[in-house]
């Protein structure tokens, strides 16, 4: 137990550190005691309302439907966002300065556009503009909101991929005779997908949370939005919250840790380029990120 | 060409975004230090508080997290946060605490990745002089890691003005909450998106390039 900031502790600093423990957990142990004495004023902890988690039909009527469509625009935006994401990725690296260019701009704009305002606009647009019956609509409002901006962001890990691989690469290419779109597409493209995917995978969790904003906003029937008619028939607002964030962390835990298992195994094994594109992993070097990824408006929602 | 803006208060919706971002940045820069400290400190059990704390907050979406705080913090225990009959300034309140909560986790693994940039020489030096935990973490190793995470912080900044926008779900009077009602009511659809996307670039471009060129300048050169 020791690290690069400590030493190993000796007796004083054991002592010393039971003694934090101890005075934190005391103070984390009054904290949730006093949430229990709430929860139990305001009638929360009564059997009444957990009771229906219990049972098959909360979760066949509005929790598992909820989810569905919850992953369902996940999907489909995930599988159409990924290869815009990638045309666009491809066309910032053209070497034409106007496709360049407007690639660049394309994406810039629409990653410093707030998803929630994206999605506001694509449901107003259908509304005027086509016949989307009004029980699809708020899908496709989603699924157009979250593929405008999440291709962008996609883009930029694309960009950040093929810039990532060696430039030995391409000149290797280009001395055996490829063309600039063999090249891209024989040599580049594969290597850098495997760089990409623990980014790709954890772009999902950001899609997935924000398909959240579809329920609330649009009346999209997803996760959240089953959670307020579960509890308008349950009368239980709190039990419900907390059984739909449970549900949430397990969904993208389970996508964090696989991305995380995914990028140290691309790291050990000798077939890939070594190279892994992730922002919130310990070993990475922001600044080196940073430049990578640029300094337009992108981020972590 | 521009008349359907007459009669909504655009810039003081934009205004209400701003606020939010600041006193939302502010909040989870104190708050999300404090976790980095704790995720690093000797004390076990902080630093396994701090881990759950990230790991579970970060898979929350933010939405849920800002419609609870409405629905469950002020509705069923009656949190008034200082603003018991004033409904605009308690959902304001409720949001900045939703965001804060969230963004916390984001700037504490900013913070963390930055702490490991620091070369362990300088760590062992400081130790080997005697300084104790709390000197070495405050006097040589967050002062170098702020600097090379201004850029990772940059980022987290822009997204936390992009989730503001979320504030709209609980009533705050913000720029997505009129952008939704104007576009209902007006039919300039695409000129009124036009409007509030270009609001939102101007306030997320010049940060990014404002703090990008700080993060470069500031930059511990090794």
């Amino acid at each position: 137990m020791s690290s690069v900031l400590y030493d190993t502790p000796g007796p004083r600093a054991k002592r010393r550190n039971v003694l934090f423990s101890v005075i934190f957990f005391v103070l984390l142990a009054l904290l949730l005691w006093w949430v229990w004495l709430t929860m139990d004023e305001k009638n929360q902890l009564t059997w009444a309302l957990w009771k229906p988690f219990t049972q098959s039909q909360a979760w066949t009527t509005y929790l598992l439907p909820g989810l569905a469509d919850t992953l369902k625009a996940a999907a489909l935006a995930m599988v159409i966002a990924l290869p815009l994401g990638a045309f666009f990725g491809i066309a910032r690296l053209s070497d034409h300065r106007w496709v360049r260019a407007t690639a660049g701009t394309v994406v810039e704009f629409f990653r410093s556009i707030p998803v929630l305002l994206l999605m506001l606009f694509a449901n107003e647009l259908y509304v005027r503009s086509s016949g989307i019956s009004s029980e699809d609509r708020p899908l496709y409002a989603v699924v157009t909101g979250l593929v405008l901006y999440n291709a962008s962001v996609l883009a930029e890990i694309v960009r950040a991929g093929i810039l990532s691989l060696p430039k030995g690469q391409t000149e290797a290419a280009m001395a055996v005779g490829l063309r600039k779109g063999q090249t891209m597409t024989s040599v580049l493209l594969p290597q850098a997908v495997t760089a990409m995917l623990p980014a790709i995978v954890s772009q999902l969790v950001v899609i997935v949370k924000d398909t959240a904003l579809g329920g609330v906003m649009l009346g999209f029937t997803e996760l959240l939005n089953a959670r307020q008619t579960l509890a308008a028939v349950y009368a239980n607002v709190i039990p419900s919250f907390i059984v739909v964030a449970v549900i949430y962390i397990v969904l993208n835990f389970l996508l964090t840790s696989f991305a995380s298992w995914l990028e140290r195994r691309l790291r050990r094994s000798k077939k890939g380029t070594g190279v892994v594109l992730g922002e919130d992993t310990v070993e990475v070097n922001p600044a080196a990120v940073q430049k990578s990824f640029g300094t337009g408006a992108g981020g972590t929602t | 060409m521009f008349d359907f803006l007459e009669g909504y208060d655009v810039l003081g919706a934009f205004w209400m975004t701003v606020k939010l971002t600041a006193l939302s940045a502010l909040g989870s820069l104190v708050w999300g230090t404090l976790l980095a400290a704790m995720r690093v400190s000797p004390v076990p059990l902080m630093r396994g508080f701090g881990t759950a704390y990230v790991n579970i907050v970060r898979n929350i979406p933010l939405t849920v997290i800002i419609v609870f705080t409405s629905l469950g913090l002020a509705d069923i225990f009656g949190m008034t946060m200082g603003a018991s009959d004033d409904v605009d300034a308690l959902s304001f309140r409720l949001a900045v605490l939703g965001l804060v909560a969230y963004t916390a986790s984001f700037v504490c693994e900013a913070i963390r990745s930055g702490i490991n940039t620091v070369p362990v020489g300088q760590a062992e030096a400081a130790r080997a002089i005697g300084l104790s935990f709390s000197q070495v973490l405050s006097l040589i190793v967050l002062p170098q890691a702020f600097r090379s995470v201004i850029g990772p912080l940059a980022n987290v900044l822009i997204a936390l003005t992009k989730n503001t926008t979320v504030a709209a779900a609980i009533g705050v009077a913000e720029a997505a909450l009129l952008m939704k009602e104007m576009i209902e009511n007006e039919a300039q659809t695409l000129a009124i998106g036009a409007v509030f996307a270009f609001g939102f670039v101007v306030l997320t471009l010049p940060t990014g390039l404002f703090l990008g060129w700080l993060s470069k300048r500031l930059a511990v050169k090794r």
